[in-house]
């Protein structure tokens, strides 16, 4: 309904009161888009400056640092990436960057793989008329999209069954086999629509040209589908950078991911809260930076697979 | 999986490739050579497992590899028996092998495993039991009160939902600074649950120091617990998971909003529409089917909460905020009970796929019958 209003102040009629219902639509609106960019930051906000404070600092409930708070390194100490500790050896630094590469490999890997099969299948779904029996083409895509809706814990122990008796347990490339899985739907989802709006006449000419299909699809339609795959490599590599409930159940001390880690802290209360903030911070800061350069893409990504 | 006539199929041009019968005999062959050694090492490893023979390998994974290596040679031996046809079949077969193998077998093999009493911590190893695991989930009460809290978590997507409308309406409004809200807007979807479940619920909503339990004493709540009362805790679960995921509904309602018809839009101003009424005669009902879309999105993305109920309240108190996802890796995690936590997974599975089906057949029909809007727009 607001985005009626800024057009009410040109008509001539009840000029007064039109502008003064105008400028309290405008202050109702900054307030309601201010007061939730509070809400979502907030958190962020608190996590990062929590993982400056002491112990005093928390239970007094100090808010800004270095006017409230003199900022501690006590935090970042806990993981040994304080200015004092950061060139000394340090086993926690050692646990803490083996949990975050074991996160970027899981995920990367799981994300790769998922956009090689998914870019294939949706290209494929896209433009050759397909039959599996009584399948064409919508039922395939409906039988891959459709996976979106499994639980993790349906799959869970089956996988752990298996992946015991496969000596994946507790590896990289069980982890990534999982969450390629996990994400291949979504990503043959954007991919199968992002193939939908590319122009067919550009592949034709391609093909009259004596390209095979293999070549048309890697010379052609690969850089101009470019877009839409970062969109949908970002996107899983958000849901798989942040999954938990497989990593839980299927890795142990070898290939523990970081919030596996950021978990097992939770539970043994030692109110040092410095160290799980800094903690968690570590574990956000990656996908927040991901978040603000390159949201376009997320956006673009989320709303061709979902709105046509 | 076989291409069909491409008689009417958008790139339908078949370039006359003389196949030799040399080359469909080398694919023919590739295949057979590729499905004989799957087939040897599965049995081989069968045999070896059960015991029939002395020597085999550790693990099952070199059958994995087998399978691996059987996909491979269909995949490139049908390209030398079909050409053309056979080209175009590469694209989606690896995806369908992998699913095969990763989706597929694991959840037919996931029904078996419902069918036995499993429990990885006792000897007795797995045996069947027909029908029992499914007796137990019937009388446990637990369970069905898992099941019934999905039911308020599900009910409360329609809260989100018109939170999400909300925002999404003023971010498509004529504002400033739209880009710094969207990115803001976005990035509680990028945060990790577990990350999520310590930021909020063990500190922002810790009891004592928390600034939410602060703010609560500040506005008269003398001793502010958040996860004690049964209800209160549910609701700051569903706070929770909320923040994680308003986000995305706005993302998909936004970019519905911007496909709008402007001109339908034009004339409703012309008109005179308040805009109460511009939202619900036009808006909302163009709206439909991405709001149904959204929805739908939103609530299989609830049917797997389970994150920040494991660690922020364990399911407690007494089971207030247990999703089924949290109450079967309860079940695995504490007391290794593999077949009946299988077979309570399983059963969701199915309600899942049954309740799905439901709500799509219902969404893709209200879409239909108040969908389209032709009158309104000639008006």
């Amino acid at each position: 309904m607001t985005s009626y209003t800024s057009t009410l102040d040109s008509t001539p009629v009840h000029h007064g009161s039109r502008r003064a219902a105008f400028m309290a639509t405008r202050v109702l609106i900054y307030g309601v888009l201010i007061f939730w960019a509070f809400i979502c930051l907030f958190p962020i906000y608190w996590t990062f400056t929590t993982a400056l404070k002491e112990a005093p600092d928390v239970m007094q409930g100090h808010l800004v640092p270095l006017v409230d708070f003199t900022p501690s390194w006590k935090g970042l100490r806990s993981l040994g990436l304080s200015p004092d500790t950061i060139f000394e050896t340090s086993t926690v630094r050692e646990e803490f960057l083996k949990r975050f590469t074991n996160s970027l490999w899981a995920s990367l890997g799981g994300s790769f793989l998922a956009l090689a099969l998914g870019s294939l299948a949706g290209y494929g779904l896209a433009r050759f008329p397909y039959r599996f029996g009584p399948m064409k083409n919508d039922d395939i895509g409906f039988f891959f999209i459709s996976q979106l809706i499994l639980p993790p814990v349906v799959l869970a122990m089956p996988f752990l069954v298996l992946y015991k008796e496969l000596a994946l347990l507790d590896s990289l490339p069980g982890l990534i086999l999982v969450y390629t899985l996990m994400v291949l739907p979504i990503v043959i989802w954007i991919m199968r629509d992002q193939f939908h709006t590319i122009p067919v006449e550009l592949e034709e000419a391609a093909f009259v040209d004596g390209l095979s299909i293999w070549g048309t699809f890697l010379r052609i339609v690969l850089p101009i589908a470019l877009p839409g795959m970062v969109a949908a490599f970002i996107l899983a590599l958000v849901l798989s950078w942040n999954e938990y409930f497989f990593a839980a159940l299927l890795t142990g001390a070898n290939v523990q991911t970081l919030p596996v880690m950021v978990a097992s802290q939770t539970g043994s209360q030692g109110i040092s809260w410095w160290s799980m903030a800094a903690l968690s911070a570590a574990a956000i800061l990656p996908l927040i930076i991901v978040g603000i350069l390159l949201e376009r893409y997320i956006v673009q990504g989320l709303s061709t697979g979902a709105v046509k | 999986m076989t291409s069909s006539t491409p008689a009417n199929a958008p790139l339908a041009f078949d370039r006359p490739v003389a196949n030799a019968t040399s080359q469909k005999m080398a694919g023919k062959l590739m295949i057979a050579a590729g499905s004989i050694i799957f087939v040897a090492t599965l049995a081989f490893q069968i045999l070896y497992a059960s015991g029939v023979i002395e020597s085999g390998f550790d693990t099952w994974l070199p059958v994995l590899y087998a399978y691996a290596l059987w996909a491979a040679s269909i995949i490139f031996g049908q390209v030398l028996v079909r050409g053309e046809r056979g080209s175009r079949a590469t694209f989606v077969l690896p995806a369908v092998f992998f699913t095969v193998a990763l989706v597929v077998f694991p959840t037919i093999f996931g029904f078996y495993i419902a069918f036995t009493s499993w429990n990885l911590s006792s000897d007795a190893g797995r045996v069947f039991n027909g029908w029992d695991n499914l007796r137990a989930l019937w009388n446990d009460p637990f369970f069905w009160n898992a099941l019934g809290n999905m039911l308020y978590y599900g009910l409360m997507v329609l809260v989100e939902y018109a939170v999400a409308f909300g925002l999404a309406m003023i971010l498509n409004s004529e504002i400033r600074a739209r880009r710094f809200f969207r990115i803001v807007f976005l990035l509680p979807f990028m945060l990790s649950p577990v990350a999520v479940s310590w930021m909020v619920g063990k500190s922002i909503m810790e009891n004592r120091f928390g600034p939410m339990a602060r703010l609560a004493r500040l506005l008269g709540w003398e001793r502010p617990a958040f996860f004690s009362d049964p209800w209160i805790a549910r609701l700051s679960i569903e706070v929770m998971d909320a923040w994680v995921f308003i986000p995305l509904m706005i993302i998909l309602l936004l970019a519905g909003l911007q496909a709008l018809p402007k001109e339908v839009l034009e004339a409703s101003k012309v008109d005179g529409a308040t805009p109460w009424q511009a939202f619900w005669r036009i808006i909302f009902p163009l709206m439909l089917p991405v709001s149904i879309t959204t929805i739908i999105i939103r609530i299989i993305f609830k049917l797997k909460l389970a994150d920040i109920v494991i660690n922020v309240t364990a399911g407690g108190p007494g089971g207030a905020t247990d999703t089924v996802s949290s109450f079967i890796y309860r079940e695995y995690r504490d007391r290794s009970n593999v077949g009946y936590g299988t077979a309570l997974a399983e059963f969701y599975l199915i309600a899942i796929i049954i309740f799905i089906t439901v709500l799509l057949i219902a969404g893709r029909r209200l879409a239909r019958r108040y969908g389209a809007l032709p009158a309104v727009a000639e008006s």
